[in-house]
C-alpha cells in the first residue's frame, strides 16, 4: 500500500515504533530477568538491582533441583498428567465431534443443545468435587483428566472441522468395500493430523500449566505437579528442607535464585514448544474465531 | 408416509408408530458405529457436567458426606438468608464488582490500541518480532506469573523495591497493601494478555477491504483519517461483541489470580465470591453453604449472560445463541 509520507506521518511512525519495541520489551524483560537471576548467587541478587547478565555465573542451584527427588518427581508427575491428560482430551473430543459431525446422528440438536448449556451453566466447585470425591478419584489422576475431558468450545471447533471435510472421499472409500473403521482409520485420521497437532497443543499447555486441579483432588504432596511445588516455594516460602541432607548435609540452598531456577524449569517445555506454539495457536484461533 | 407397494397401503396409528420405531432402530443399528464412538463424549457431558448440576440442591440441604444426597435434611433458603446477611456479603460484592469494573475500564481497551498500533508497523519483520514478545506470557502459567509479581515486587529483594529504594530511600509493600492490589491485578492482566488479545482484532483488521484505504488516499486522506474513517468502524463490531460478552461475566474474575495474589493482609480488598467459595467450602468443609454463594453467583451470571446476548441481538445482529 502506498502511503503519503507527510511529516505527521513520519513522526507518527517513529514513534509509533518506539513505543512497540519499548513495549515487546517490557514484556518479555522480567522472565529474562528471573533466567539471568536462577543462574546468579543470592548475593548477587541482593546487591545489584537489575541484570540481564549476571557476573558471577553459577549452576549450583540447578544441580541441587536436579539432585532433589522431591522436585524430579514434580516434573515427573507434570510429563504423566501432562500426556495422560492430552490423551484423554483428545480420545474423547475426537470421538464425539466425529459422530455428531454427521448430519444423520438422531437426536444431534438435542446433545449439541446439551452441550451449549454446560457453556452457560456448571455445577460449581463444591458439587464437582464432592461428584470427583464419591467416585473415589480423589489422590488420583484421573481426578484432572476426567472432569475436564472435554471444552465445548474445542468440541464445537473440532466438529466443524469434520463437517466441512469433503464427503465424497468417504462415500468413494465405502463403495470399494472400506468397513466403518477403516474409513476413520485411513481416510479420516490421516486427514485430521493438522487439527489433532494444534488440539494436542491446546489441551497439553493447559495441562502444563494447571495446578489447581492438583491442590484441589490430590493431597498426597508425592503427586503433586511442578507448579504447585512452585506455589509451595514462591509464594508459601517452603524449602526442599527433607531434600538437603541428601544434597549435602552442609549445603543451604541460595533461597532467591532457587525461586528463579524452579520458574525457569517450570516454563522451559512451554518456551521449548513456542516456535510451533505460535504458529498452531494463531490457526486454532482463527478457526475458532471466523466459525462464531 | 410412503405407500408400500407390496404390502400396500398401511393404516394409521399402531403401524406408523411401529415402522418408525424399527426405521429408528435400523437407523442406529446401520450407524452403530457413530453411536459407540459418540458415546464416551456423551457420558462425560452427563457424569461430569450434567450431575454437578444436580449436585446444586446442596445449596438446599444441611449436607452431611456420611448422609449423602439423598438423606441429608432440607433446610429451603437458608443457606442463601445466610449469604445475604453475611457481613462479608458486601465486601465480596465490591470486590467483585470493582476488579471487574476496572478489568472492563482499564484491561478491555489495551489490546484494541495494541492492534491498531501494531497493524500501522509496515515493516513485517519488525511486527513479527514484536507480536512473538507480547504473546509469551500467554502460554505461561497463572502460578509463574504471580511467582515472578512476587520475585520482582518483594519488598527485601524484589528489584522494582531496589530501584525505588535507591531513587527514594522508600520501599511499597505491592504484595500485601490493600491499595495496591486492584491496581496490580489489572496490570498483571495486562502483561499477560494484552498481547494476546490483538490477535482478534488483527484479524479483523486483516479482512479490511484494501480498496477502501486506496480510496481514501486517492481522495487525499491523512493516516489519521484513514484509521478513524476507515480502520476503526470496521473492527468496530468486533470490539461491540467482545465488550457485551465481557458484560456477561461481569461475576468472573479470574479465579486463579485472584487466588494466588491474595494474603491475609488484603484480604479485604482481594476476596471475591469464587475464593470464598474455596475456602467456605473445600478448607472448611461447609458444602451447602459454599454451594448456595457459587449457585447465587452463577444465576447473577446466566441473567447477564442472556441479558447481553439479548442486547447484542439487538443492536448489533449478532448473538451468541
Amino acid at each position: 500500500m502506498k502511503q503519503n509520507k507527510t511529516v505527521a506521518s513520519t513522526i507518527f511512525d517513529v514513534f509509533n515504533h518506539v513505543f512497540l519495541g519499548i513495549w515487546a520489551i517490557i514484556t518479555v524483560l522480567p522472565f529474562l530477568y528471573v533466567l539471568a537471576a536462577s543462574f546468579a548467587p543470592d548475593s548477587e541478587i541482593k546487591t545489584r538491582t537489575f541484570f540481564i547478565i549476571p557476573h558471577n555465573p553459577t549452576l549450583l542451584t540447578y544441580k541441587f533441583i536436579f539432585a532433589s527427588n522431591y522436585f524430579l518427581r514434580s516434573m515427573f508427575n507434570s510429563v504423566i498428567i501432562t500426556v495422560g491428560g492430552t490423551l484423554v482430551n483428545l480420545f474423547f473430543t475426537f470421538t464425539m465431534a466425529y459422530a455428531l459431525s454427521k448430519k444423520h446422528f438422531i437426536g444431534r440438536s438435542i446433545v449439541l443443545n446439551g452441550v451449549i448449556f454446560t457453556m452457560l451453566f456448571g455445577g460449581g466447585m463444591i458439587p464437582t468435587y464432592l461428584l470427583v470425591k464419591s467416585l473415589g478419584l480423589l489422590n488420583s489422576y484421573w481426578a484432572l483428566w476426567l472432569p475436564g475431558a472435554i471444552s465445548p468450545f474445542n468440541f464445537f471447533v473440532v466438529k466443524n472441522f469434520f463437517q466441512e471435510m469433503p464427503q465424497d472421499l468417504e462415500d468413494a472409500a465405502r463403495i470399494d468395500g472400506c468397513t466403518e473403521a477403516q474409513v476413520l482409520w485411513k481416510i479420516i485420521l490421516p486427514l485430521s493430523k493438522p487439527i489433532i497437532a494444534t488440539f494436542a497443543l491446546f489441551y497439553g499447555v493447559g495441562h502444563w500449566n494447571s495446578w489447581f486441579g492438583a491442590l484441589l483432588y490430590i493431597n498426597d504432596a508425592e503427586k503433586w505437579p511442578v507448579q504447585l511445588i512452585l506455589r509451595q516455594i514462591v509464594m508459601l516460602s517452603t524449602t526442599l528442607a527433607s531434600d538437603l541432607t541428601q544434597f549435602d548435609p552442609n549445603f543451604q540452598p541460595p533461597q532467591e535464585s532457587l525461586k528463579m531456577a524452579i520458574i525457569v524449569v517450570a516454563t522451559l517445555p512451554i518456551m521449548l514448544l513456542y516456535p510451533w506454539l505460535q504458529k498452531y495457536f494463531i490457526k486454532g484461533m482463527f478457526i475458532g474465531s471466523l466459525k462464531e | 408416509m410412503k405407500n408400500n407397494i407390496i404390502n400396500g397401503p398401511k393404516k394409521k396409528g399402531e403401524n406408523d408408530l411401529m415402522t418408525a420405531t424399527t426405521s429408528i432402530w435400523k437407523r442406529l443399528k446401520k450407524d452403530k458405529w457413530l453411536y459407540i464412538l459418540a458415546l464416551p463424549g456423551i457420558l462425560y457431558f452427563i457424569i461430569f457436567r450434567y450431575i454437578p448440576m444436580f449436585g446444586i440442591v446442596v445449596a438446599f440441604q444441611d449436607f452431611n458426606p456420611f448422609l449423602g444426597f439423598w438423606k441429608s435434611p432440607w433446610v429451603g433458603f437458608e443457606h442463601f438468608k445466610t449469604l445475604f446477611t453475611d457481613p462479608d456479603f458486601p465486601m465480596l460484592f465490591r470486590n467483585t464488582l470493582l476488579i471487574s469494573f476496572y478489568n472492563i475500564l482499564f484491561y478491555f481497551p489495551v489490546p484494541i490500541i495494541l492492534a491498531l498500533l501494531i497493524n500501522e508497523v509496515r515493516n513485517q519483520v519488525y511486527k513479527r518480532i514484536v507480536q512473538t514478545c507480547v504473546y509469551v506470557p500467554h502460554f505461561v502459567s497463572m502460578v509463574v506469573i504471580a511467582s515472578i509479581t512476587y520475585v520482582l515486587l518483594s519488598s527485601e529483594t524484589g528489584v522494582i523495591n531496589n530501584i525505588l529504594y535507591s531513587l527514594t530511600g522508600k520501599k511499597i509493600e505491592f504484595l500485601t497493601d490493600p491499595r495496591w492490589f486492584r491496581a496490580l491485578i489489572i496490570i498483571q492482566s495486562i502483561w499477560k494478555e494484552a498481547g494476546w488479545g490483538t490477535i482478534i482484532f488483527l484479524a479483523a483488521l486483516s479482512n479490511v477491504d484494501p480498496t477502501l484505504y486506496e480510496a481514501a488516499i486517492v481522495d487525499g486522506a491523512t493516516r489519521w483519517q484513514q484509521t478513524w474513517h476507515i480502520t476503526i468502524p470496521s473492527i468496530m463490531s468486533t470490539v461491540i461483541i467482545l465488550f457485551i460478552l465481557r458484560l456477561g461475566h461481569l461475576l468472573d474474575t479470574g479465579f486463579e489470580q485472584i487466588f494466588l495474589m491474595k494474603n491475609p493482609i488484603n484480604r479485604s480488598v482481594a476476596e471475591v465470591f469464587d475464593t470464598y467459595v474455596y475456602q467456605v467450602g473445600v478448607t472448611q468443609g461447609a458444602y451447602s453453604y459454599s454451594t448456595a454463594v457459587g449457585l447465587f453467583k452463577s444465576v447473577v451470571g446466566l441473567i447477564l449472560i442472556q441479558v447481553s446476548n439479548y442486547l447484542s441481538k439487538k443492536f448489533t445482529e449478532t448473538s451468541l445463541f
